[in-house]
């Protein structure tokens, strides 16, 4: 392969709200660029697990190069550096955006800037990029694309009167867009004679090749034979082979440059040893400093994780190894609880990454699974100076041994249309939120800034939140630290017995209301038995809520049907197979629903 | 000697179909009954055969609605099988009937080939109720007909009864099971109401129903149950089977079978059969049915040869279902197991919560009363056995 001129390169993103057509375009990008002919594009070429095609929303961060013939005459290199488009995947998208110069704000034409638009605009002019807007979906009936561009302007103060105006949906305008990153983004820099320096901004595990970096180099020459050393882990690997990404495929090649986009194998066997944020450099030549911004990520949200049938707990454990080779940041220990047996706490970045992750090894791996509440980390001060960080709401100290409790607030976004300014105020309010401040975007729409204790929106605060604005409300946030809070254990007892998966924090105001619901809630999942069954719900062994579940007194099949005893063999057989789904807690069988049903507990 | 048989008949026609039926039952043209009745016919005179030989003690003609065929037809039908099997003199002779499809010429028909034994599907004596149900008869209708039946000399009469039905309340039940004590039936049989799945019943009082709340509370429902046991013991009827109510020696012979799994051979689509330990019956679809018929091909469907844990657990299943439940030693000998060493945890368990009984003098295990309510939970832990080493 010829040499590439680095002025020739452009490395950039696209950033946008969810659904406005950051995917889409991409897809326009890659066909015009003429690396794939129309019959072989799968709708949306990057997002190519199946669940992310269903979801709509990029997991993994994905990368594609392809070559540009601009009307110049010249030939260029575009180096497209997806990026998730969730705030769980923040820190994965702040190290996408470190590995480009440029970024492309798609912005719907209809709707205008969005709490995520926002969001992400933010971060990526915080990386210095030069972002170019472009307004997409001008198709629709209801686009209003100057609107939009003066929005952008106000809003951001980015220039957008020479916006693209496209349809990547009907391919309209792409064309534009090429020449724009051309003319706006600019070449990398970097010195390819300096020692080599490579931020990592993912890595994929490959049965056959191990660990898949995805890099840029910023600085230095990499290619086969070089040893290289990842400066976070301290981990050290010959390089097995380097390349760049062809739409859904590796292609090798000689060696990748300073300012070039590629990836690097060197059979690692685990992407532990390759964070997303790191530094790879020449283990024989290293460079002075690593890049800026690396940190650690760590789980937010933890849950237990159990197999359904407990026999299948080797399988959980196998399938929770496999999915942890390409995502360093699922994290998972075993625990076992008295009523759901073998299992593991997770750790995930956010709540949909832990129902990523749930519904994957459900597909994927065939499991059938039983999730406990999420929960977010707590600090527990002890009396004794002793400090821990407490995962499972079961490992709670005794209430004598804390001197006080922390926990993790964040700082929100939430934009929103006047009109539901109020209700979605309330929310808030409900969720003891710390009212920041409001800002008038424009006339109609504000920007409500609130601090919130995760532990209040992990749950079901994005499904209220679009209930309440009637799906208009768009939100965003940012872990902020933690902060000492009244909290309490709430338990559940069935039939007296405590529940242990069933066990949650919560601020010591809410408890009454939570109790309560997860009563009301179990009293509508737990089947009639023989006998009465009291459903409570205690605080510190004091019993705050309490709902019964009648004794059953009629079951019984009473026609004949004729002879046709086989009949009845199967209707019998049939209650015998859903018995068998339970979980026996001291006399009380619950179905497996009922662990999961009290995860949601919505007002409305 | 051969153990002797049963015969049961299906007739899968009705005038109109019930809200609450799942039977294989449905309206059908004269000409489609007619074609049935001789296919039916065809199957006797094959069934002939293999079994004509098999002493015959207990027949059953049931639907739908048997008595919506024709005089002509119901003759044509008892002919054949009297001419195909070797029905024994005393053999107990049952037709289902429902009021408004019977006449005094149906009636006679009957009489003359030695039926003995009617059931009338009453379900309910107040009007409403029997309209809610889709019944075709009003409780007048109902009555002419037992007086014609009476009239006639029936003298082993069952009547069906149906409680915890949508707005039934415990008064208008007491007086329905009051009315029909009134007429002294040899037999009631006193079912309540299972919405079942697919039927029209289940989209108006199933789970998601909006008239749901019309159907009795369990608790009610409950207090009918027991208020069935309490007047018709009190009317000389005793109750041998767990919706079975008989006057002395009037148990049903046919019906028992079933949970005495003792054989029977069933004729017509979807009727099942038990012979030599194994469960068969026939194909489902009418028109298949009629087709195969033609060219005298009756295929049995889902053979199967019982194992020794599926006889045993049918033995508890279906004998605990009898009031009389099931003997020690009976089981003992059939079996070659003591009844404990196979189910010892389980019965004890049911024992403890009063749910099950042993008599020792009688040396019988049986369902306590408050165990019948929940027999399905009790029966259940009777599925696959776990059989210990033979001693």
């Amino acid at each position: 392969m010829s040499e590439i001129k680095k002025s020739n390169i452009r490395n950039f993103c696209i950033v946008a709200h969810i659904d406005h057509g950051k995917s889409t375009l991409a897809d326009r990008i890659i066909e015009k660029t003429g690396l794939l002919t129309s019959r072989e594009m799968q709708e949306q070429v990057l997002d190519n697990m199946e669940l992310e095609r269903e979801r709509g929303i990029t997991i993994k961060a994905q990368t594609v190069r392809t070559v540009y013939q601009a009307k110049n005459g010249e030939e260029y290199i575009l180096n497209l550096i997806d990026t998730p488009g969730h705030v769980d995947f923040n820190y994965e998208v702040s190290r996408s955006l470190a590995a480009c110069d440029g970024a492309i704000l798609v912005v719907d034409a209809a709707q205008g800037i969005e709490a995520q638009t926002l969001a992400n605009v933010y971060l990526a002019l915080d990386h210095d990029l030069d972002v170019f807007p472009v307004i997409n979906k001008i198709d629709l009936p209801s686009a209003r694309p100057d609107w939009v561009k003066n929005e952008i302007e106000d809003v951001i103060g980015i220039e957008a009167m020479d916006a693209p105006l496209i349809s990547a949906k009907n391919g309209i305008g792409i064309e534009e867009v090429l020449e724009q990153i051309v003319e706006k983004i600019p070449a990398p820099e970097g010195d390819e004679d300096a020692p080599l320096q490579a931020l990592i901004f993912d890595s994929l595990y490959d049965s056959y090749k191990g660990v898949i970096i995805f890099c840029r180099l910023m600085n230095g020459r990499v290619k086969k034979g070089t040893t290289i050393k990842m400066m976070a882990t301290g981990a050290t690997a010959d390089v097995v082979e380097v390349g760049y990404f062809g739409a859904g495929q590796f292609i090798p090649c000689d060696e990748l440059s300073a300012g070039m986009v590629g990836y690097i194998t060197a059979s690692i066997k685990n992407v532990k040893d390759t964070s997303v944020g790191d530094t790879v450099t020449d283990a024989n030549r290293p460079c002075e400093n690593p890049l800026p911004g690396y940190k650690k990520v760590n789980s937010m949200v933890f849950c237990g994780v159990y197999p359904a049938d407990g026999a299948k707990y080797p399988d959980l454990r196998d399938a929770l190894e496999k999915l942890q080779l390409n995502d360093a940041s699922l994290q998972f220990e075993p625990e076992t609880s008295i009523a759901l047996g073998f299992g593991f706490r997770c750790g995930f970045l956010g709540l949909l990454h832990l129902e990523i992750i749930q519904e994957r090894l459900e597909r994927e791996y065939n499991l059938d699974l039983v999730t406990t509440a999420p929960g977010v980390v707590y600090k527990v001060h002890k009396t004794n100076g002793e400090v821990i960080s407490l995962t499972n709401p079961s490992n709670l100290p005794d209430p004598s041994e804390i001197e006080y409790m922390e926990e993790p607030v964040v700082t929100a976004e939430i934009m929103v249309t006047t009109e539901f300014i109020g209700a979605i105020m309330g929310l808030c309010q409900e969720r003891r939120g710390r009212h920041l401040g409001m800002e008038y975007i424009e006339e109609t729409r504000v920007l409500l800034k609130y601090e919130l204790p995760l532990n209040e929106i992990i749950y079901d605060f994005f499904d209220a939140l679009k209930s309440r604005s009637r799906g208009y409300a768009s939100f965003d946030y940012d872990l902020k630290g933690y902060e000492q809070s009244q909290l309490v254990k709430l338990d559940i007892l069935i039939n007296k017995e405590e529940v242990d998966a069933l066990s949650f924090i919560v601020h010591k105001d809410s408890a009454y209301e939570r109790g309560r619901k997860m009563c009301e809630k179990l009293k509508e999942e737990i089947p009639r038995h023989l006998f009465e069954i009291p459903i409570q719900a205690a605080v510190g062994g004091k019993v705050i809520a309490r709902e019964t579940v009648k004794a059953m007194r009629k079951d019984v099949l009473a026609k004949c049907y004729g002879g046709d005893i086989k009949r009845k063999k199967k209707l019998l057989e049939k209650q015998k197979e859903g018995k068998k789904r339970m979980r026996q807690v001291g006399n009380v069988e619950i179905p497996q629903k009922a662990f999961m049903s009290v995860l949601k507990l919505d007002d409305n | 000697m051969v153990e002797p048989l049963g015969l049961y008949l299906h007739i899968p026609f009705c005038v109109q179909k019930c809200g609450y039926c799942d039977f294989l039952s449905a309206p059908a043209s004269e000409a489609i009954q007619e074609q049935y009745v001789q296919t039916v016919i065809r199957e006797i005179e094959e069934k002939k055969g293999i079994y004509g030989d098999w002493p015959v003690d207990t027949i059953f003609v049931g639907g739908g609605t048997p008595t919506i065929l024709e005089p002509g037809q119901m003759e044509r039908i008892m002919d054949s099988l009297f001419r195909g099997f070797s029905v024994e003199p005393a053999a107990e002779i049952t037709w289902e009937m429902n009021p408004g499809t019977v006449s005094l010429e149906k009636l006679q028909v009957l009489k003359q080939y030695g039926v003995n034994r009617l059931s009338i599907g009453l379900q309910s004596t107040h009007n409403a109720e029997l309209k809610i149900l889709g019944r075709i008869h009003t409780y007048e209708a109902f009555l002419q007909t037992w007086d014609m039946v009476r009239n006639q000399g029936f003298s082993n009469v069952n009547i069906d009864l149906m409680s915890g039905l949508p707005l039934q309340t415990l008064q208008s039940y007491e007086e329905t099971i009051h009315r029909i004590c009134r007429l002294s039936p040899e037999h009631i049989s006193a079912y309540s109401l299972i919405v079942e799945e697919g039927t029209p019943f289940e989209s108006l009082y199933g789970e998601a129903g909006n008239l749901r709340y019309q159907l009795p509370e369990e608790e009610i429902e409950r207090e009918m149950y027991d208020l069935t046991g309490k007047l018709l013991s009190q009317a000389g009827f005793h109750q041998y089977e767990i919706s079975n109510y008989a006057k002395l020696e009037k148990e049903c012979k046919h019906n028992t079978r079933y949970w005495k799994r003792k054989p029977y051979l069933g004729m017509g689509i979807g009727a099942a059969s038990f012979i030599e330990n194994t469960r068969f019956s026939n194909e489902t679809d009418l028109s298949s049915y009629l087709e195969n018929g033609k060219q005298g091909m009756f295929s049995k469907q889902e053979e199967t040869k019982l194992s020794v844990e599926e006889e045993i657990e049918e033995t508890m299943f279906l004998g605990l279902r009898m009031r009389d439940g099931i003997s020690i030693k009976g089981f003992e000998i059939k079996f070659g197991y003591n009844i404990m060493d196979v189910y010892g945890d389980v019965i004890e368990k049911w024992i403890e919560r009063k749910r099950l009984q042993i008599d020792r003098k009688s040396g019988r295990i049986s369902l306590t009363e408050s165990g019948i309510g929940i027999s399905n939970q009790i029966f259940v832990d009777f599925l696959e056995p776990g059989l210990p080493d033979k001693v």
